[in-house]
């Protein structure tokens, strides 16, 4: 899975938890999921859950608390697709 | 020191036999009946294989839920408790708090049994496994008893009380109660009260295992529920949502609010399970004087109650609950106020059955009827014994009150009774 394709599967996992739409169109690396994008800190745990099923990954407690942002979360998922 | 006056302002409602307002009134005009067979309460070996709960299609909660809400959402009490809550905030013409500021004299008090069952059942099952890591971030939220407070408060942007009260059956009159005491007592200007229950094997099931459920009509399921008739052999069990607008008068009439009723007083007691009371039973003393202290809290007479609304629930307690009335009030035979009880229609929505009734009550009176007692062509002898068959009517009739008494009887030995006024 390339990066492009990696993002763009992220990108449909947050969105409907996005309350800033705007931040969403203008989605980086360094895009904050809670403070640009204004996610719910409690649906945090959602989403991860989400990436877990898409991914069919397990993510544990020390890397969930890294996926804060979306290069950081990208690096997490590839970390974990690489050592199923 | 006279007291505030406080007065209904917003009807909402989620009932087995009508989705809002405006169907429910011509459902309980027409004796519309919404109690149905269920296949699923037949597979698992229920006595009773009928029940009244809401109709509806899942894409209707679009217009109460965003989707975000919506995801992992496995709670039907707070569904219909929102669909109602909202409803009867729009229905007092009232908006939804988009400021950043909390309307600080604006509260929700909002009650019920249990919440969240299916989500419950649901997160059993993955601790069990465990996968509580799984749980999602909601199980909390939809679970916990105040979770439909919690949510119509953030919706509306409260600030002032939000809270859930429990108290079994008379959860809804109660919350209303406590609205319009918070009310009188210069603690609030508007309070969205209300009760909701949730539907299901899981709720209803500790109540077939009491039998106390009617199990003879499982091929005949709108006949099941027979408030005050001869042949009651049981409630039928129900789910749903009411939600009531309480607004000072002086609140409703500088924003040119539609009044639908005024709420005169109230009382709220517990028998002790002591003297006849028990867990399940009431204390007829503390019944009794429920309704007086009603009625002294509204200051009027026991003759001022032009009709009741019962709590009824088609048990052997029937008889006994009309021998309370009409002892407390000192009114029988011809004397006796009209009485119905909406659970022929809809059955015993449990917490929630305060709330639907009183809904009930009110468009009563706003729209001069006294709706029709289903299923109740054989009065109960001991019940025609102490008041006219005429008093409990079994097709609607005009009839403009101008003083209605709510009453509900919950588990724990507790009782509400709440006095409605035309305005």
């Amino acid at each position: 899975m390339t990066q492009n394709e990696l993002l763009s599967k992220l990108k449909t996992i947050i969105t409907p938890y996005v309350q800033n739409k705007e931040a969403l169109e203008n989605l980086t690396n360094e895009t904050d999921f809670i403070k640009d994008l204004e996610i719910n800190s409690a649906n945090l745990v959602d989403v991860v859950l989400d990436v877990e099923d898409a991914f069919d990954i397990e993510i544990d407690n020390e890397s969930m608390e890294e996926m804060l942002t979306v290069a950081a979360s990208i690096k997490v998922i590839e970390e974990k697709l690489a050592s199923k | 020191m006279s007291k505030r006056r406080v007065v209904i302002t917003g009807l909402g409602v989620v009932s087995p036999n009508g989705m809002n307002v405006s169907n429910f009134t011509t459902a309980i005009k027409n004796g519309t009946s919404g109690i149905r067979f269920i296949e699923s309460l037949n597979k698992l070996n229920f006595s009773c294989q009928v029940a009244g709960y809401p109709i509806y299609n899942k894409e209707y909660l679009n217009n109460y839920f965003t989707d975000i809400e919506l995801r992992g959402l496995n709670a039907s009490g707070m569904e219909y408790g929102v669909i109602a809550g909202v409803d009867a905030w729009q229905h007092a013409g009232l908006s939804r708090n988009t400021s950043n500021t909390p309307l600080w004299d604006v509260g929700v008090i909002f009650g019920t049994g249990i919440l969240g069952v299916d989500k419950f059942r649901e997160a059993i099952y993955k601790v069990d496994d465990g996968k509580v890591r799984r749980l999602g971030s909601t199980t909390v939220t939809q679970t916990m008893a105040s979770g439909i407070s919690a949510f119509l408060g953030g919706m509306l942007g409260c600030g002032n009380i939000v809270t859930t009260n429990s108290s079994a059956c008379s959860t809804g009159t109660e919350a209303i109660l406590m609205a319009y005491n918070h009310i009188t007592n210069n603690q609030a200007e508007i309070i969205l009260a209300g009760s909701t229950s949730d539907s299901g094997p899981y709720v209803w099931g500790g109540f077939d295992a009491m039998r106390i459920l009617p199990y003879k009509y499982n091929h005949s399921p709108t006949a099941a529920s027979r408030p005050m008739s001869a042949s009651a052999s049981g409630f039928v069990p129900g789910s749903g949502a009411g939600a009531l607008v309480i607004e000072s008068l002086d609140s409703a009439q500088k924003r040119g609010a539609t009044i639908y009723a005024e709420i005169l007083g109230g009382h709220v007691n517990s028998g002790g399970q002591r003297n006849g009371g028990s867990m399940t039973a009431p204390n007829s003393e503390a019944v009794q004087r429920c309704i007086q202290k009603a009625i002294e809290s509204a200051g009027i007479h026991a003759d001022d109650i032009d009709a009741i609304n019962g709590h009824l629930t088609a048990t052997a307690m029937d008889p006994v609950e009309i021998y309370n009335w009409s002892t407390a009030l000192g009114r029988k035979h011809e004397d006796f106020p009209y009485i119905n009880s909406l659970k022929g229609m809809i059955g015993h929505c449990l917490a929630a059955s305060g709330s639907i009734e009183s809904v009930a009550s009110v468009i009563q009176l706003k729209n001069d009827f006294v709706f029709g007692n289903s299923n109740c062509d054989d009065l109960h002898p001991k019940i025609a014994s102490l008041i006219n068959s005429e008093r409990v009517p079994t097709k609607t009739i005009n009839f403009s009150a101008k003083i209605m008494a709510k009453a509900s009887f919950g588990f724990g030995d507790v009782n509400t009774c709440i006095i409605f006024k035309k305005y």
